[in-house]
């Protein structure tokens, strides 16, 4: 494949790396924020509207991310505070959020606005094959990569990242050794929300220009399928982000070949990728995970066990 | 030196804790025993910091302890080891062994493991830093419990019914680790509702009952004055009965099956009318496999399964029941009882005698009436089973079976009951093998398996150790074989 081609399934893939880290975070801690198709629409709506009225993408992105942190807010409070069902008010928040898009998006419809500028990085970008593939993006791209890459470290080699696990794990056993369950939950929520915000800002304002209504409908359950095919690990999440991707090109590439499938090949994606991660969760692929040591981790699909649940102290 | 002064705790109406006031020396073991339900959870997890106290005082060496914290309790040297321990099953030992310990931002794997093997070693334990924790026994997962509190320093080590689920040779060792650890002055209180053990490690024992404490006694103490502490009177247990078994009810032969955790290699077991057989071993050894395989819940994957001559391997469950199979499962709110539903709707679901399309609510409701008069259900016809205490469910899913029944297969029959209600739950059931019904069963308490089996099949990995008339042998020899040991 030419590099090109893997340059565009990278940039392409990029919004999804963000949704689907964010979620897998939240999911990490034990909470589900079902609300991912209605939030990354709200917050591509509003990353769009504040870049335009402000001229900065930037703000733009800061817009998208908090709202995005606050509709995943609601999820922590009413699970933690109210006992509330958390698939449930998932539910509820992704309609929501998804029609409050379309209201209060109405005056961005088809709109010019700002967009984020390209960023060759200098010297890397030179490099024959690799500086095309990875270093000639832009800003938002390159700090999906960098997500990955901190997110795993964070899991796995930090102090924080381990009780992170424990608290959606088990929380009763993070609570007995003094850990608070109740704040990391909060502070999770919230930090994987902003990341979806992040994603949805990734895509109005690169990957998918502008605003129009239901922009980007969809793509939040897709991510939600990768996290959970991904096994809640952050560089299996990113990789069946990619591998999206590149059906999404792929897809894109066949069109002038197969002009009367336009309309079915935009939505093989969809269903392929859920084979495809089916296919992939297999216990054979799952017990080759047993026998390789080193990737045993990557290869061991496993929902943190509390996830979902309410935690009650004593 | 330890004091808990005055620990007042309410639920409601119930007193958990009602002006509990106990005061312990360093350096010594000493016991908390009562009955299920006296209060002795609760206060071990004030004295630890998971629950607040209404009202009372925590002092340790003079000072006041901070309550209401399980953070602040481990900081101000208070460790308590659950039953089944708390731990992250999916983690590695060595990952469970730093979660919640004050370690660097940056995990050091290296220096942390160094601490754990050093720990291990002092105590003669052997913990694989890299295994799943989810592969470890009971007994492996109390000693690291063990090693991890007292890498964080604490001074009181509380102990939560910490013999349940493990092989006699861990319980030694593990006895043996709490005499090296009170000799090093630290506080050991040992929680537990058995007289033997209380008696064999503590130094001294306070006994709770419903919420009080009754009783105070420097061990060793003649068992009858802690029996009469612990309930009030005198409990006479009753007699040991037999009967003749007849012929074969049900003929497992060959079974070979892999689930989860064990492979069942080649089991044979054999049960005839009027017999109960008892299955030990160390939690997934096998034996609840077996026990699933034989009510028709799981398939083997080789051997056969006859049922009164009639062979029913792989026909499911549906089918054994028609055969006169019933199965009374040890989660018994999870797999026996169906939550918020009433003590009536489970009859009208699954009554003695079957409901038509249209429910019959009256005959339900005097079916139920009846039945939880019979078997003394704590409880009304309205009430739904979470309602109920494990004892009372465990009566309600007796007062659910049908009248005629060739094999009852039972998980952990009295498993959280207390001596009382354990002891009106086997009476029930050996009424039931005076009807000529075979009686399956297993438990993790090696008491309970002398007392009510005929022969006792003792389980090891997935294989059967040995099969031993149950007059014949006794607790020490089953503690040491579910170890996979021969008595040494």
């Amino acid at each position: 494949m030419d590099a090109v081609t893997i340059a565009s399934i990278i940039a392409a893939a990029t919004p999804l790396v963000y949704a689907a880290l964010g979620e897998t975070i939240t999911e990490k801690a034990g909470i589900v924020n079902l609300s991912l198709d209605g939030t990354l629409l709200l917050s591509a709506m509003v990353a769009f509207a504040t870049a335009q009225t402000t001229g900065s993408v930037l703000l733009g992105f800061a817009a998208a991310a908090g709202t995005s942190a606050i509709v995943a807010g609601i999820i922590a409070f009413s699970s933690i505070e109210l006992k509330l069902n958390q698939i449930a008010v998932g539910f509820v928040l992704f309609l929501l959020a998804g029609d409050l898009s379309s209201l209060l998006g109405q005056s961005f419809v088809r709109e010019p606005g700002p967009s984020v500028p390209p960023l060759n990085i200098a010297g890397l970008s030179d490099i024959p094959w690799f500086g095309k593939v990875f270093f000639s993006h832009n800003l938002s791209v390159y700090g999906s990569m960098v997500l990955i890459i901190v997110t795993y470290w964070y899991f796995y080699r930090t102090r924080a990242g381990l009780e992170l696990q424990a608290v959606g794990e088990r929380p009763e056993a993070a609570f007995a050794r003094g850990i608070h369950v109740e704040r990391l939950r909060y502070i999770y929520t919230f930090v994987g929300g902003a990341f979806v915000g992040i994603g949805g800002a990734a895509f109005s304002l690169d990957v998918k220009f502008g605003w129009s209504e239901g922009h980007v409908t969809n793509f939040g359950w897709i991510v939600l399928a990768i996290v959970i095919f991904g096994g809640w690990h952050p560089a299996r999440a990113a990789l069946g982000c990619y591998l999206f991707g590149a059906l999404q090109v792929v897809a894109l590439k066949l069109q002038p070949t197969f002009p009367s499938f336009t309309q079915v090949l935009g939505i093989m994606p969809f269903p392929v990728m859920i084979f495809m991660l089916v296919a992939i969760n297999r216990p054979a692929f799952r017990s080759l995970g047993d026998r390789l040591g080193l990737f045993r981790r990557f290869l061991r699909a496993e929902a943190p066990g509390g996830l979902g649940t309410i935690f009650e102290r004593g | 030196m330890l004091e808990l002064l005055d620990i007042h705790k309410h639920y409601g109406s119930l007193r958990a804790n009602d002006g509990v006031t106990i005061a312990v020396e360093r350096g010594s073991i000493h016991g908390i025993l009562g009955e299920n339900g006296a209060g002795k959870s609760t206060l071990m997890k004030v004295l630890a910091g998971f629950i607040t106290a209404d009202s009372g005082e925590i002092r340790l060496d003079g000072e006041s302890l901070p309550t209401g914290s399980t953070k602040r309790s481990l900081e101000s040297g208070v460790g308590l080891l659950h039953q089944d321990p708390l731990h992250c099953m999916p983690f590695s030992v060595l990952d469970n062994f730093m979660l919640g310990r004050p370690e660097s931002f940056i995990l050091d794997h290296s220096t942390a493991q160094a601490e754990l093997n050093r720990l291990s070693d002092e105590f003669g334990f052997s913990l694989d830093p890299d295994v799943p924790v989810r592969t470890l026994t009971i007994g492996e997962r109390q000693q690291l419990e063990i090693v991890r509190l007292l890498s964080l320093g604490i001074r009181v080590l509380i102990l939560d019914e910490p013999t349940t689920a493990i092989s006699a040779e861990q319980r030694t060792s593990l006895f043996a680790t709490l005499r090296t650890l009170a000799g090093q002055g630290m506080i050991v209180l040992f929680v537990s509702h058995k007289l033997e053990e209380v008696d064999e490690i503590c130094d001294r024992v306070s006994v709770l009952r419903l919420g009080r404490l009754v009783g105070e006694a420097e061990l060793p103490v003649p068992t009858e004055r802690l029996v009469e502490m612990m309930f009030g009177e005198m409990i006479v247990q009753s007699p040991r009965v037999t009967a003749e078994p007849g012929e074969p009810v049900i003929d497992l032969e060959s079974i070979s099956l892999h689930d989860r955790l064990v492979t069942l290699d080649d089991i044979s077991v054999k049960v005839h009318t009027a017999e109960v057989v008892g299955l030990a071993g160390l939690e997934g050894s096998g034996q609840q496999t077996l026990l699933r395989v034989a009510a028709g819940l799981l398939s083997p994957a080789r051997g056969s399964v006859r049922i009164g001559g009639e062979t029913l391997t792989g026909r499911g469950y549906r089918r054994h029941l028609d055969a006169g199979v019933h199965y009374l499962p040890a989660d018994r709110l999870g797999e026996g009882l169906v939550e918020g539903l009433t003590v009536k709707e489970h009859f009208a679901l699954a009554g003695i005698e079957p409901q038509g399309f249209l429910l019959d609510w009256e005959r339900a409701s005097s079916e139920a009436t009846a039945r939880i008069e019979e078997f003394s259900v704590k409880g009304t016809v309205d009430s739904t089973p979470e309602s109920l205490s494990g004892g009372n469910q465990q009566r309600l899913l007796l007062a659910m079976m049908p009248e005629k029944i060739s094999l009852l297969v039972m998980e952990h029959p009295t498993r959280g009951l207390d001596i009382e209600s354990a002891e009106l739950v086997w009476t029930r059931l050996l009424a039931r093998r005076s009807d000529r019904t075979a009686i399956l069963f297993a438990s993790a308490d090696l008491d309970e398996l002398l007392r009510y089996s005929d022969r006792i099949v003792v389980f090891f990995a997935g294989r059967i150790l040995a099969v031993l008339d149950a007059t014949e042998t006794d607790s020490e020899a089953i503690g040491y074989l579910i170890g996979g040991k021969e008595r040494v």
